[in-house]
């Protein structure tokens, strides 16, 4: 196995391989050592610069990936580029070519189109990380999804993860499901069933809306985000309802295993999709995955850097 | 080469749309028409006398595309009536039904007999215009159909988006009826398809990008098909892209409702798995489908339920077409890619080229009552010549759209046009092989 991505991106985690996810993972290890200890930070990658360029806000995964390049002694851009000014002419790729032209080593991107930072990877030299397309991957949370689930619960093959909620529209889900199935966990989804997707099998999961079936027997419990937006688009009625069938509390948590973790990638909508007490229950990973997200970056930035070097060398 | 008076077409196999093959006769025309189909010793020979060796060709009755968006007037850097018509002559078409949603919309006689004039200044096809159904598109109020009709339209529709209001639609049937005239209806369930950009299914699941669900088709067609049976008005199914909407077209036509109905080249060649990778130019409306409703098009076709063929050719430039998925443009080009498509499609379920002469000339003449599909004495002279097993890569250079958005650039495609004419005037010729 080499020590380096045979890749130029980072786009999502349907095409990775299970040695470049083990990869990542084993690389964001040694940089949460680096996180550990009393200085922070290290020189890898000095003189190179990290552009963030989010055509969507997100403070949370932004704020992350900043983090992880001024870890690494990088400089860091932030560009929040309006969907308003692209509207206004300005292509997508003029965008990332006037950025190209500063010469960034790494672009990492977040758009609210999905496939966007694909198309930005097919035009572009530069390595592009997608830091969330549309609905359709967030690599890097799926990353710290598993780097977490693998440090709490010493492995992931043979596991047992339900991803609850809205998988129709969520990203975090795709990444999920694309990782951990990649990695040899079974995983079913749950949520309501305007928000499973018909086509679900294509993910290679099972799928039920009956919360309390899905939680029976579950290692892991993924809780996806509430978005009030589809509930006013009539996926479903009301939020008094989705609590009653979708919520997670500490009573249906016990159908899970025993030793059974939480998880969320955030923001939580407390005494919604999941019980205020239970997200602050020590069955509760959440804080955690914040943590493995900073060490997961640096690793996806170290990554591709180090390809590049690989490839200029 | 100049057009003499008289042309000879010699060696040949003539296609017929009902007889088939025919071999030994040669195609003699004058005039513009056909004036006879005789053996080679009674072909008129000498000075003034053309004749087109077509040797191991097949000699067609030129093909008619109902269903084209030459994007002439206001859209000409995408495509206009010389470009447009120079790719369907290339692709072996001798007539071409353009679509309404131009700028201005043809909604007005002035700019359906603009579009006539500068297709017959052009001379490389002949162009029927359709008008919109409603005014600028809007699915409100009806247009003057009958000053249309007489300007030169042949058919009604508000292609690129249906007609939403049930009752806007029913009287617009119920109008054409004093005409005789079609409606070509685009079949979508707006409330159903809003924001989707591919199929919904197996890779709008996978590429997390919303879909546009078969229901919203087959709902509209059912309800289109019920207004049509109600009101007796002849109607024509575009785009048919989903099994479902098939057995509902085919209901129908067992009740004996005036409905026919056309797919597309890529809907009989690609299903959604050819968007992996956001690949915007396998996005169109309605979207590519599964296997399954692409073996039920295929079915259909071979069986007579769907008529006919028609390429929806759609013209994008680049700006609006490599771009974000979700935002770039519905559409591909299709004129010169057809015919071997087609021919390809048919021949999976054990038909040839009778049938292609079937579904993509002599079909369509009769949905839109023009003389066409057939070499006979007395017709139009309007023929395309064939080279069905010749294999050729369809390239940019190729191309003569003014835009490049088709999913099959790089494709080796068998069957190529060597020499299309319109009323005896050769459109295209693909020099290196006819002298
Ligand atoms: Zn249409």
């Amino acid at each position: 196995m080499s020590d380096f991505l045979s890749r130029k991106d980072i786009l999502g985690l349907r095409d990775f391989t299970r040695q470049e996810i083990e990869l990542v993972l084993d690389t964001a290890a040694s940089m949460e050592d680096i996180l550990q200890r009393e200085i922070k930070k290290v020189p890898s990658l000095r003189g190179k610069t990290v552009v963030n360029l989010f055509f969507e806000p997100s403070t949370r995964t932004r704020t992350s990936f900043e983090i992880a390049g001024k870890r690494l002694s990088a400089d860091v851009v932030n560009f929040s580029a309006a969907v308003s000014s692209v509207k206004k002419g300005e292509t997508l790729l003029d965008t990332a070519r006037n950025i190209e032209a500063m010469k960034p080593d790494v672009l990492v991107v977040r758009h609210s189109s999905s496939g966007a930072p694909h198309f930005l990877a097919r035009h572009l030299s530069v390595p592009v990380v997608n830091a969330g397309d549309g609905r359709h991957e967030h690599p890097s949370q799926g990353l710290l999804d598993l780097y977490t689930i693998r440090k709490v619960k010493g492995r992931i093959e043979g596991l047992n993860v339900l991803i609850l909620g809205d998988i129709l529209h969520s990203r975090v889900a795709r990444s999920d499901i694309y990782g951990l199935t990649t990695m040899g966990a079974k995983v079913t989804i749950c949520g309501p069933s305007p928000l499973i997707p018909r086509e679900y099998q294509a993910l290679g999961v099972e799928a039920t809306w009956d919360i309390n079936e899905a939680l029976r027997g579950k290692d892991v419990v993924i809780v996806l985000r509430i978005q009030l937006e589809r509930m006013e688009s009539s996926f479903f009625p009301s939020i008094r309802e989705y609590v009653r069938y979708f919520g997670l509390n500490r009573e249906r948590m016990k159908l899970a295993k025993e030793d059974a973790i939480v998880m969320h990638p955030g923001p939580v909508n407390r005494g919604w999709e999941l019980a205020d007490d239970l997200a602050d229950s020590d069955v509760s990973v959440i804080l955690q995955q914040v943590e493995a997200g900073v060490a997961v970056r640096m690793a996806i930035l170290y990554l591709l850097a180090h390809v590049r070097e690989e490839v200029e060398s | 080469m100049s057009d003499a008076p008289v042309k000879v077409i010699k060696g040949g196999v003539i296609v017929d749309p009902e007889e088939g093959e025919k071999e030994g006769l040669c195609v003699v025309i004058e005039g513009g028409r056909v004036t006879g189909l005789v053996p080679p010793e009674e072909a008129p020979a000498g000075e003034g006398v053309e004749v087109i060796d077509a040797e191991g060709l097949h000699v067609l009755p030129g093909l008619v595309d109902l269903h084209v968006h030459l994007r002439d007037p206001g859209y000409e850097w995408k495509e206009d009536i010389q470009s447009g018509t120079a790719a369907a002559a290339a692709g072996g078409f001798t007539s071409v039904v353009c679509m309404a949603n131009t700028d201005p919309v043809n909604d007005d006689p002035e700019t359906t007999r603009y579009i006539v004039e500068r297709a017959r200044e052009v001379g490389k096809a002949k162009v029927y215009p359709v008008a919109a159904i409603t005014k600028g598109l809007k699915g409100e109020e009806l247009t003057n159909m009958g000053e249309l009709l007489e300007a030169g339209a042949v058919a009604f529709s508000d292609d690129g988006k249906p007609v939403a209001s049930a009752l806007i639609l029913s009287r617009a049937m119920e109008y054409s009826l004093m005409f005789g005239a079609p409606l070509i209806l685009h079949e979508e369930e707006i409330t159903l398809s809003k924001g989707g950009c591919l199929n919904e299914g197996k890779m709008s699941t996978r590429l997390g990008l919303p879909g546009i669900p078969a229901s919203s088709e087959i709902c509209a067609v059912a309800r289109d098909i019920a207004l049509a049976e109600y009101t007796g008005a002849k109607v024509h199914i575009a785009h048919v892209s989903t099994a479902g909407a098939v057995e509902i077209i085919k209901r129908a036509r067992e009740r004996g409702v005036a409905v026919t109905a056309e797919t597309a080249p890529h809907y009989l060649t690609l299903t959604e798995e050819a968007t992996e990778g956001f690949n915007t130019r396998a996005k169109m409306n309605p979207p590519l489908r599964t296997e399954r409703d692409r073996e039920a098009l295929l079915q259909a076709l071979a069986e007579g339920v769907i008529d006919c063929v028609a390429t929806d050719h759609a013209p994008h430039e680049d700006l609006v077409k490599e771009c974000e998925f979700d935002v770039a443009a519905f559409g591909i080009i299709g004129l010169q890619t057809a015919l071997p498509l087609t021919l390809r499609a048919l021949e999976s379920a054990g038909k040839g080229v009778k049938e292609l002469v079937k579904v993509m000339s002599y079909n369509p003449s009769k949905v839109i009552g023009i003389k066409g599909g057939k070499i006979e004495k007395g017709g139009p002279a309007d023929i395309t010549l064939v080279d069905l097993s010749r294999e050729w890569v369809f390239t940019e250079d190729v191309n003569l759209s003014k835009s490049r958005n088709s999913p099959f650039l790089g494709w080796t495609l068998k069957g190529k046009v060597v020499l299309t004419m319109v009323d005896g005037k050769v459109t295209y010729r693909e020099e290196s092989r006819v002298r």
